[in-house]
């Protein structure tokens, strides 16, 4: 239970650490998925619940970011995302013109942060 | 006649003629609806910071090719890259990579019945199972249903194909590059990822009952991290998606 996952060699880990516990949500999502139809009620709630993860892993990688994103500090960072999203509604719900607004806010909050 | 018929209710992937056509046809679409989507651009942008992560954390080339290609979860694969580099034991970076790709559940249950016909086996899911990233889900969930039932499954493959061939070119170009890439570069090709969720997810929320769940997922997510609570996104998920169906179930009863 102790190994470490750099004795175990990268390929094996790979498949251990990185494709097993990645790939399982996807089989099970295969099977529960089974007796579900497209019309069905269950399905409404099942999409509010993928919903709601994927505003909770936008909260997440924001609030607690992973490696580089961390150097940028938290206001820089809420700063973009609702950047991104004003550019997101201006430009007529524009992903790219959202996405595009968010980085560049990002960036130059930065730049100017360190001036 | 009747045999071919009986032949194909078997469910056999290989149908008349017409139908082998057709498909091929669905997965040309697929991947013409990868390559017009704004996913090109955000996986271009985070694999090349993946690449780069790998080649700093001392991986090979190939290894990080192989990632993308049997991972596809942008940030499992970040969590994978950096607890192999720094010594964590194998069940902490198993329950990390579990527990941010736990997302995928909920995502490959809500595809899934849009694209399956009453003749599609297990293993004729598998592939699109394990396409279903948030790119490929968005793009799928907005363009499927204007498609024929039986063509589905090739047009989603299409599309996993077409957004992850740019993803394993831009790990090989950041892989490369990566000495010359500077820290801010890094942080804005992270960035892609939240960014990208935000916006399209947004866009992609026609009801009340997902920009209800998607906003309470926001809020509530950091509230349970904060509060200490272990398996936070999948507890502030079901919350959230649970509360806000049943506004939505009330709203309905109401009219």
């Amino acid at each position: 239970m102790t190994t470490t996952v750099r004795e175990l060699g990268p390929y094996l880990a790979l498949l251990l650490v990185g494709f097993l516990p990645n790939e399982i949500w996807r089989w099970l999502g295969i099977v529960l998925a089974r007796e579900i139809d497209e019309g069905s009620e269950v399905l409404v709630w099942v999409r509010a619940v993928a919903t709601a993860v994927l505003g909770g892993v936008v909260a997440q990688l924001v609030f607690s970011p992973p490696g580089a994103l961390a150097t940028i500090p938290l206001l820089i960072r809420m700063s973009a995302v609702a950047g991104g999203f004003l550019g997101f509604v201006i430009a007529r719900r524009s992903v790219f013109v959202g996405v595009l607004g968010g980085e560049i806010v990002l960036v130059l909050g930065d730049l100017l942060w360190r001036l | 006649m009747f045999l071919f018929r009986s032949f194909q209710s078997s469910g056999e992937p290989q149908g008349p003629q017409g139908d082998a056509v057709s498909a091929s046809g669905a997965f040309a679409r697929g991947l013409r609806a990868a390559l017009n989507s704004v996913f090109v651009y955000v996986l271009v942008g985070t694999y090349i910071g993946y690449g780069a992560l790998s080649h700093d954390l001392g991986f090979s080339l190939l290894w990080a090719e192989l990632s993308t290609a049997v991972m596809w979860a942008g940030p499992a694969q970040v969590i994978v890259v950096s607890t192999l580099g720094s010594g964590s034991t194998l069940i902490q970076a198993a329950v990390a990579v579990a527990l941010s790709s736990m997302r995928l559940l909920p995502m490959v249950v809500a595809l899934l019945p849009l694209i399956k016909t009453p003749r599609t086996r297990y293993r004729h899911l598998l592939l699109p199972a394990h396409f279903t990233a948030v790119s490929v889900w968005v793009e799928a969930l907005r363009l499927v249903p204007g498609l024929p039932r039986e063509h589905r499954i090739a047009f989603c493959n299409g599309l996993g194909v077409g957004l992850m061939s740019p993803a394993l070119l831009a790990t090989v170009v950041g892989y490369v590059l990566a000495s010359q890439l500077p820290t801010l570069f890094a942080a804005a090709v992270l960035f892609l990822t939240p960014m990208s969720f935000f916006v399209s997810t947004v866009r992609n929320s026609r009801q009340l009952v997902d920009r209800l769940a998607f906003a309470l997922g926001i809020v509530l997510t950091p509230l349970f991290a904060f509060a200490k609570f272990e398996l936070d996104l999948l507890f502030a998920g079901l919350v959230a998606g649970t509360l806000a169906y049943g506004i939505h179930r009330w709203r309905a009863a109401r009219r």
